[in-house]
């Protein structure tokens, strides 16, 4: 028997009557849309379902810890096996959530401050881990199968009509808003202050449902900010190879720069050893990035026509607002920065991404997983892959392809740049990542590989480069790594001939092919070779966080 | 507690001059590298982080298998990673030429 016209549905606003109902009872502690933040508690108990997936804003940068806290403090009597989605568990009350039984599932993309406590939680069996996603495909979920029921997000500012200013940190606030309001879910926005009039709009009032003021401004780290003072030789030795052998050589002009010291090098060289190659103009004109301190002298000295940002970095908002032709800014003049458009961005319309790893193996597959811990990948897989989807071309999408094939196609340049040894002596080029066996023992589907090696077109340590994209087997890639792996166990491997075919065919060249002088590799090379130096640069404008000052 | 390592490599290549580099840091290492009349690589490593001949070894063999060149070097190190040891011969190969 088939019912063909029988209807199945009868009711299509299920969701908008559930979001009523949950407003209405958490009313008595609501006055035009705002509530104490005394009453926190009660009414994120009194909104919650026991299931619900509830999405809390919490990334490396900014993090709605005064909710955040709150939800860790509800009844698990009443709230339970929430379904929690966030970018970075990295607060400990994000773990208190699992050890209290609040919620019982988790999504989410890095877990770096909390990855051994988040392990520990696994193997207990109290928080069941959906996926560890890159920030990217986490936010499209939760347009598809994971839209929150309940956003909880951080503003600087908001009115009396739920408008919401968040400065410099927009970073991922409209995109989780976005998703969870016009799906009948529930927005409330914990904020600094509640003013007269919003400094701009970053997110319109009528996407927020509730306001409330927190104990303290909401927390944000400064985690983009690279003290020059630490750059080291071998540092400096390496970027001077990533400009001559790989911007200069591939004219690349569009990019993003991971976090850390060795590309910090790369943005402090630019002024100095770039200008004299008269690179200025020609490389590093276009930039996806957060506000890096580091960038500042070549900023100055008239290098970067553009910066968008992830996020905001502490410190830096007045120097930004001073270069509105450079960064994205708002009327009000300060920062507006958005996390998804800015991966979106780095992924499709950059050229080159460069970033560090802990461990490489002999393809050039590399993790900075370690075993015992669930850290996750952020933006890394994203930024340091070849998006097949692209379809516009660039002088440097266009060299990556060695030969041209009838079916002619360009490829994103992807480098990894890694010493061949890490500080406490421990070899960064292994025969198989640790990532292997972590998969294995926590039962991940997949293998956490940060950037596979076939994605990988460079790779770069202080021996030289391996121009991977040339190779033209698995087994010249390997050969072509192991020339520059150092006396590590993958090193050991290369072969004195083999690795002098590979030089004279390109696709290894040590610092002496590049033109690059050893002994100038010294830190004097810097742009900048301490905070003061860069606030110095940046006429005043910069304000390094407390911890970064020495004076 | 300082450990005293020596190794010594077939050579014939001569350099031009004495050469210095690095510096007196902790994950660092100071080289003196001085032409040598013998047909040979004689070196000599000071260091204060022991148990790590193995490593030594390797450098040095990878680094005088590429560069036979007849020096007596000293190495004075303090933590420094095969990777800054090994930019530090190249460095100081670089000066001495």
């Amino acid at each position: 028997m088939r019912a063909t016209n029988s209807k199945i549905v009868s009711a299509w606003d299920t969701r908008r009557i559930r979001k009523n109902h949950r407003l209405e009872r958490a009313a008595s502690y609501v006055r035009s849309g705002v509530f104490e933040s005394g009453d926190a508690v009660a009414v994120l108990e009194s909104i919650l379902e026991p299931g619900d997936r509830v999405c809390v804003e919490g990334n490396n940068q900014k993090q709605a810890d005064f909710l955040s806290r709150a939800l860790a403090s509800v009844d698990p009597e009443r709230v339970r096996d929430l379904h929690l989605l966030i970018s970075v568990l990295g607060r400990p009350e994000h773990i208190e959530l699992f050890e209290r039984g609040i919620a019982s599932q988790v999504d989410f993309s890095f877990s770096g401050p909390q990855s051994l406590r988040l392990a520990q939680q696994v193997a207990d069996g109290r928080v069941r881990i959906g996926a560890i996603h890159t920030y990217l495909e986490l936010f499209a979920r939760y347009f598809v199968d994971l839209t929150p029921d309940i956003a909880l997000v951080a503003a600087d500012e908001a009115d009396a009509s739920g408008n919401l200013y968040t400065g410099a940190n927009t970073e991922e606030t409209p995109t989780i808003v976005e998703a969870t309001a016009f799906r009948n879910g529930v927005v409330i926005a914990q904020v600094n202050r509640i003013v007269d009039r919003v400094t701009r709009v970053d997110v319109p009032g009528d996407w927020v449902d509730l306001v409330v003021v927190a104990d303290r401004p909401y927390e944000i780290e400064p985690l983009f900010t690279r003290d020059p003072e630490q750059i080291d030789d071998v540092q400096i030795l390496m970027a001077m190879m990533v400009v001559r052998g790989i911007y200069e050589r591939h004219r690349v002009r569009t990019l993003n720069h991971g976090i850390g010291f060795d590309t910090a090098a790369i943005e402090l060289i630019l002024p100095t050893y770039g200008e004299r190659l008269g690179l200025r103009g020609e490389i590093c004109t276009n930039w996806v990035l957060n506000p890096h301190p580091t960038l500042i002298p070549a900023i100055e000295s008239g290098w970067v026509q553009s910066v968008h940002s992830f996020g905001g970095e502490l410190g830096m908002e007045r120097y930004v607002a001073a270069r509105p032709d450079v960064f994205f800014t708002g009327r009000d003049g300060s920062l507006r920065s958005n996390r998804a458009l800015s991966q979106n961005a780095g992924m499709y319309a950059t050229d080159l991404f460069i970033g560090s790893t802990l461990q490489m193996d002999v393809d050039a597959n590399s993790s900075t997983a370690t075993l015992g811990r669930i850290a996750g990948f952020g933006g890394a897989p994203n930024l340091g892959s070849d998006p097949r989807g692209r379809r516009h071309p660039s002088q440097s999408w266009l060299e990556m392809t060695s030969e041209v094939p009838e079916i002619r196609r360009g490829r994103k340049i992807v480098v990894q740049l890694v010493q061949t040894f890490r500080e406490s002596g421990v070899p960064t080029f292994v025969e198989r990542l640790d990532a292997v066996e972590l998969g294995r023992t926590a039962g991940f589907p997949i293998t956490p590989v940060m950037i596979y090696g076939d994605d990988v077109t460079h790779v770069v340590t202080e021996e030289g480069i391996a121009y991977l994209y040339k190779a033209r087997d698995v087994d010249e890639r390997r050969a072509a790594l192991a020339a520059i792996a150092g006396v590590t166990p993958v090193g050991l491997l290369a072969d004195g001939t083999r690795t002098r075919e590979l030089r004279r065919d390109g696709v290894v060249a040590f610092p002496e092919d590049l033109g690059v002088v050893r002994g100038e590799a010294k830190r004097s090379l810097l742009a900048a070779r301490s905070m003061r130096d860069l606030v110095t640069w940046s006429g005043g404008l910069y304000e390094p966080p407390k911890r970064f000052r020495s004076w | 507690m300082i450990e005293t390592l020596t190794f010594t490599y077939p050579a014939s290549a001569r350099v031009a001059r004495r050469a210095h580099v690095g510096v007196v840091a902790s994950g660092n290492c100071e080289l003196l590298l001085e032409p040598s009349p013998e047909p040979c690589a004689s070196v000599t490593v000071r260091t204060s982080v022991g148990g790590y001949a193995t490593t030594w070894e390797a450098v040095l063999a990878r680094f005088f298998a590429r560069h036979s060149i007849a020096v007596r070097l000293e190495i004075d190190d303090f933590g420094a990673t095969p990777a800054v040891v090994a930019m530090r011969l190249e460095q100081a190969l670089e000066q001495a030429r």
